[in-house]
């Protein structure tokens, strides 16, 4: 009888996250998958042909093709918007890790009863909507905003600069709404690390800088890995960051998307952006997954 | 954007609502219509006396609602599409339903004019009735334009498109509507061209001539322009009239804005009433879209958001401030400099909307 309860306990918990990642994940990629396959129409969906009962299956099926995925290749316009979306994505992360990190290991060192304080001063602009806080953003950047003022008022700069609408607000937009997502894996590696290492080097003869590069760095790589994916992964398909706070000359593929989608009303191509980009992101994923088991 | 993906949530919430209420067959109309596009008693007055309850959900771009429409199911009963190039296509895609005009007595009371402009997209008027019209056309700062050029030519297009007027404006900011199909026939009646053209080479020398002026705009957007030229952000906008006076409205003390028909004409648009082909309510729908058309109603309705609309029998009722502007109610010469542009094919919307992309990007 418990072996029986054990089997089915065991069995349920293995089947939760397939059936999970199955209602959410697979049923809508493959949704996705089939209209970047059919061709754009006026109708009600704007897409032929539609699989709405099993009769003519075959017939319908014949109807689906490539040619979005040609089309994605002969505008050089996607391509372009990829490249111009990993770059801001690259850039931005490296920015969060080197301003996350330091912090991270701050809260880690700090006294234990601080450190309860300090991670939900990390955790506490979460609490206020995402969109507002970027919306924040534009009253800080803008010519007559905060941060012209401050620097005007202490004269370092006598002309406002233009930060509202070029690519420096988006990736001021990205660091800022991202770096929690950067902080909180990082200070769990480290919180978790024995400071006794740190301590032996030392002991040895190590400079406190060394004993950084040779211990601190690579015990917290899971944490810079996790925290750079987390940050990656979003920032290349980010759109409300660009649409804010960008300018019309930013190119993001979050945004292409969006052209193609509402402009457009062009879904199949729309889709086939989509699947292109989830495959650029499964690439990343898929590379963290074997770094992780190798660790383990 | 906040306002869209705002509109995105409120949408969902009510999609769900509304199939609740079907379901009991309860004496509620789902409306789904702009933000800030109607003064809320007119609801009030309307469940007062039909005892209908109004759901009333906004939207800010017609995208939005039209990605929604095609999707179908939305729950609502009246929509408010503007008629190209978006209700053009949603009448062929199936997604609206003819009217019952035996259920719209005061149909009467259409302003015939701006009907037969609008059968053009819907033609015998079968699936619309006009709820309000405007243009396209310039949101300037008095004060700001005339301390960098005394002499402004104000009352023209030359102060978009001519780039050494626009370039003494690109310091203070300038915003353009993120909408190709109101920009590029813009540009083509600037340049003499008619703006209905399909011609790939018309295209092309709209798209040069945008170009030409595209260091000096600061952000191609649909609606920030509202709040910026209220807050003397910025020095000119093309945008559309109700909104240009929205701003005027809501202007900061010591903001002078100013909204201009430019001489060369302005492309007029129509925010249409119409009752999805799913609607759960289209009784309901009828009566809403029948009170709308009363005179005093439509005219409250245009006393509050500034614009124009189609009932000519409401022209009474409006106040000597929103009828006597000639930047709402234009004299009868320059509605005739007023032009429509047709819904594209795919084709040549794919090729305006790419020619765009170029202008924004520079890709």
């Amino acid at each position: 009888m418990a072996g029986l309860r054990l089997f089915f306990g065991r069995w349920i918990v293995t089947i939760v996250p397939y059936v999970w990642l199955l209602v959410f994940f697979l049923a809508p990629f493959l949704i996705v998958l089939k209209i970047s396959f059919s061709a754009t129409a006026i109708a009600m969906p704007p897409y032929v042909p539609v699989f709405d009962q099993l009769a003519g299956f075959w017939e319908k099926a014949k109807e689906l093709s490539f040619d979005n995925y040609l089309w994605l290749t002969q505008d050089a316009l996607y391509i372009k918007a990829y490249l111009s979306s990993l770059k801001i994505a690259v850039i931005s992360t490296l920015i969060t890790l080197l301003l996350g990190y330091p912090m991270a290991l701050a809260m880690a060192r700090a006294p234990d009863r601080l450190r309860p304080i300090l991670l939900m001063a990390v955790i506490l602009p979460f609490w206020t909507s995402f969109l507002i806080r970027v919306y924040a953003w534009i009253g800080i950047l803008k010519p007559e905003g905060l941060l012209n003022q401050a620097l005007m008022a202490t004269g370092l700069i006598t002309e406002p600069l233009q930060i509202i609408n070029t690519d420096w607000a988006v990736y001021i937009g990205i660091v800022y709404s991202y770096l929690p997502f950067m902080v909180l894996p990082l200070y769990a590696t480290l919180e978790k690390m024995d400071y006794r290492l740190i301590e032996a080097a030392t002991d040895l003869g190590a400079t406190p800088l060394k004993a950084f590069w040779q211990i601190t760095i690579p015990l917290s790589l899971p944490g810079i890995l996790a925290g750079s994916l987390l940050v990656f992964i979003p920032a290349v398909g980010e759109f409300v960051i660009p649409d804010l706070l960008g300018g019309s000359d930013t190119l993001m593929i979050g945004r292409t998307l969006w052209v193609e989608f509402f402009y457009n009303r062009d879904w199949p191509v729309a889709s086939a952006v989509a699947i292109i980009l989830l495959l650029l992101l499964v690439v990343p994923i898929v590379i963290f997954q074997k770094m992780q088991e190798r660790s383990a | 954007m906040l306002r869209a993906l705002m509109g995105v949530a409120a949408g969902l919430a009510m999609a769900g609502f509304a199939t609740a209420a079907s379901a009991q067959e309860e004496k509620v109309v789902n409306v789904y219509n702009w933000s800030d596009y109607i003064d809320e008693t007119i609801l009030e007055d309307f469940t007062k006396e039909t005892g209908i309850k109004v759901v009333y959900d906004v939207y800010d771009s017609n995208e939005i609602l039209e990605t929604k429409l095609l999707s179908g199911g939305t729950g609502y009963d009246v929509v408010v599409p503007s008629a190209a190039p978006f209700m053009v296509r949603q009448i062929q895609a199936g997604a609206l339903q003819k009217l019952d005009k035996s259920k719209l007595p005061n149909l009467t009371h259409v302003w015939d004019q701006i009907a037969e402009r609008v059968s053009k997209y819907d033609p015998g008027n079968e699936y619309s009735v006009n709820y309000m019209w405007g243009t396209t056309g310039i949101g300037y700062n008095v004060d700001k334009i005339a301390e960098r050029m005394a002499d402004a030519p104000t009352d023209s297009w030359e102060l978009v498109f001519n780039p050494d007027v626009v370039s003494k404006f690109s310091d203070c900011g300038v915003y353009m509507l993120d909408a190709p199909a109101e920009m590029i026939p813009a540009a083509l009646n600037y340049l003499g061209l008619d703006p209905n053209s399909k011609d790939p080479g018309d295209i092309a020398k709209a798209e040069e001539a945008l170009k030409k002026i595209r260091p000096y705009i600061q952000k191609f957007h649909s609606s920030a322009y509202i709040d910026s030229l209220a807050n003397g952000d910025i020095c000119l906008a093309v945008g559309w009239s109700g909104d240009v006076f929205q701003a005027i409205d809501a202007a900061a003390d010591g903001v002078n804005v100013k909204y201009v028909i430019p001489k060369q004409g302005a492309q007029m648009w129509f925010d249409q009433m119409a009752i999805p082909v799913d609607a759960p309510h289209p009784d309901n729908a009828h009566t809403f879209i029948n009170y709308m058309l009363r005179p005093e109603a439509v005219a409250k309705a245009s006393n509050y958001v500034f614009y124009a609309n189609g009932n000519k029998d409401s022209v009474q009722y409006i106040d000597a401030e929103v009828k006597d502007d000639p930047a709402i109610y234009p004299p009868e010469d320059v509605m005739e400099k007023l032009y429509t542009v047709d819904s594209y094919d795919p084709k040549t919307q794919r090729l305006i909307t790419r020619a765009w992309t170029s202008v924004k990007t520079g890709q």
